[in-house]
C-alpha cells in the first residue's frame, strides 16, 4: 500500500486522480479495514490539509471535525454532533466523512437535508456543488466521482432560528440511530422535517411539511396529523437494530416532539 | 513501510504492513500492550490514545497516517516511580474490576482533566461516554474522578 500525506488541496487532488482513496478521520474507513472488508492499494490522508478544515460562516470545510461542530455549529447540527459516536470519534470524524460515507443512519445528514445544504466536490479539473438530494443516491452511495474530493458542506445563508435534532437509539452514547430527525421552522411557519435511518438515504417528509407549514399556530389535532403523515411517508426496513414497524411509529413521534420544541 | 512518529516523547520507527491500525503497530511491533484490542470499531474505547493532542481510538487510526505525529499512550501517563493522580484515584476507589478497560479510561480521564480541571459529574460521564466497562464498574470510576475535580493540575 502507498500513502500520500499532502498538506495542500492541489496535491491531494493529484493523488486522488492517480487512484488513491481518501482517508479523513478514519472512523468508518478503518472499521472496514479492521474487519477485512477493505484493502486499499493507495491512500491519500487528508488530515494535514488545513484548507479543508476551514469554516467560514455557512461554508463548512469537509475536514471540520464533529467536535468543532458540537461546539460551534448551528443549534440542531450541534445537537446532532453531540450524538455522533463518542468524544474519541468526534475528535477524529469529519463532516466530509459523514457525508461521504452516506450511511442511512448518518447523524449529521437530516439537518443538512432539512436546510437544503449542498455538497461541494472538487477535482483537479474544477469544482461543482450538488444539492443534498442529488448527492445521496442510495445506501452508502453518492454522486461523487473517484477523482473528486468532498471539499465542503454549503449551508444556506439564512437558517431558521427554530431548529431541533433528536435521535432514538438503544443507549445514549456511542449508538447508531434507530431513527434520527431534524426539524426547522421559520418565522413564516415554513417547516422542514428530515429523517435518517428510515429510508436508503436521508429524506424529507414533504407531505407533513406542507400540511404543518400552512398552520400558523398548530394545535393538538394538527400535531397529531403531522405525526401521522411523517409515519406514513417514511419507508423503513426491519434489520438487527429495529423493526420497520417501530421505526415508522417512532419517526412520527420523534418528529412531532421536535416540532413541539420548535414551537415553544 | 517504515512510519516514524513521536511516542510518549521519544522518536520511534515502526514497520507497518498495508492499512493496519496504529493499535496494531503499538501492540504487535512496538510491544506496548497497555492499549487494548477489543472491538476494532471504535465502540469500546479500550485502545484510547492521544494523537496530536486529541483523544482518539488507536484502532481507527491508520498507522501509516501517524507519520510525523505525536502519539501518547497509557504507558506515558506515569513514570517508573510515580503513578498519575488519575491512576491513584482509580486505585484508591477500587475502580478496577477485571481491569481491561482501565488503560483506556485512564487515558480518557487524563485528557479530560488536561482540558477541564474541574469537571462536573455530568461532564465526567460525557468525557467517558466512549469507554465501555463490561464489568459495569462505572459508579466507582466516576466517584474516583469526582474526587479529583478541582484537584488535578
Amino acid at each position: 500500500m502507498e500513502i500520500h500525506h499532502p498538506t495542500s488541496l492541489a496535491d491531494a487532488l493529484a493523488a486522488l486522480s492517480s487512484g488513491a482513496e481518501p482517508l479523513a478521520g478514519g472512523t468508518d474507513f478503518m472499521v472496514e479495514v479492521n474487519f477485512g472488508h477493505r484493502e486499499p492499494e493507495s491512500v491519500v490522508a487528508l488530515r494535514r490539509i488545513s484548507e479543508l478544515a476551514e469554516w467560514e460562516d455557512h461554508r463548512i470545510g469537509s475536514g471540520v471535525t464533529w467536535r468543532r461542530i458540537e461546539q460551534d455549529g448551528p443549534t440542531a447540527l450541534a445537537q446532532a454532533a453531540r450524538t455522533v459516536g463518542s468524544p474519541q470519534i468526534r475528535n477524529a470524524a469529519t463532516i466530509g466523512g459523514n457525508v461521504g460515507t452516506a450511511s442511512p443512519a448518518g447523524d449529521g445528514l437530516p439537518f443538512l437535508a432539512a436546510v437544503d445544504a449542498s455538497i461541494e466536490l472538487t477535482s483537479s479539473t474544477g469544482s461543482r456543488s450538488l444539492p443534498w438530494d442529488e448527492f445521496f443516491i442510495g445506501v452508502k452511495k453518492t454522486a461523487r466521482e473517484d477523482s473528486e474530493l468532498i471539499t465542503a458542506v454549503l449551508l444556506p445563508d439564512r437558517l431558521p432560528e427554530r431548529q431541533a435534532f433528536g435521535k432514538i437509539g438503544v443507549r445514549d452514547a456511542m449508538v447508531i440511530a434507530t431513527v434520527c430527525c431534524a426539524v426547522t421552522r421559520d418565522d413564516e411557519g415554513d417547516t422542514r422535517v428530515a429523517l435518517g435511518s428510515v429510508a436508503p438515504t436521508p429524506m424529507r417528509a414533504r407531505a407533513a411539511e406542507r400540511m404543518i407549514s400552512s398552520v400558523p399556530n398548530p394545535g393538538e389535532s394538527d400535531l397529531g396529523e403531522f405525526q401521522r403523515l411523517v409515519s406514513e411517508e417514511v419507508s423503513p426496513i426491519t434489520d438487527h437494530r429495529s423493526t420497520a414497524e417501530y421505526r415508522r411509529h417512532s419517526a412520527g413521534v420523534l418528529a412531532r416532539r421536535l416540532l413541539e420544541r420548535c414551537l415553544r | 513501510m517504515i512510519v516514524e512518529f513521536t511516542l510518549n516523547g521519544s522518536p520511534v520507527q515502526t514497520r507497518v504492513v498495508g492499512p493496519a491500525s496504529l493499535l496494531d503497530a503499538l501492540r504487535d511491533d512496538l510491544k506496548l500492550f497497555g492499549s487494548k484490542n477489543a472491538c476494532e470499531q471504535g465502540e469500546c474505547g479500550s485502545c484510547s490514545i492521544v494523537l496530536d493532542g486529541e483523544l482518539v481510538c488507536s484502532c481507527l487510526v491508520m498507522a501509516a497516517d501517524a507519520q510525523g505525529s505525536t502519539v501518547d499512550t497509557v504507558e506515558g501517563v506515569s513514570t517508573e516511580e510515580t503513578l498519575h493522580p488519575v491512576q491513584v484515584a482509580l486505585h484508591e476507589a477500587g475502580a478496577v474490576q477485571c481491569g481491561f478497560c482501565t488503560p483506556g479510561i485512564v487515558v480518557a480521564a487524563v485528557d479530560m482533566f488536561e482540558k477541564n480541571p474541574n469537571p462536573t459529574t455530568s461532564e465526567i460521564k460525557e468525557a467517558l461516554a466512549g469507554n465501555i466497562c463490561r464489568c459495569t464498574g462505572y459508579g466507582s470510576i466516576i466517584r474516583a474522578l469526582e474526587s479529583l475535580s478541582g484537584e488535578t493540575a
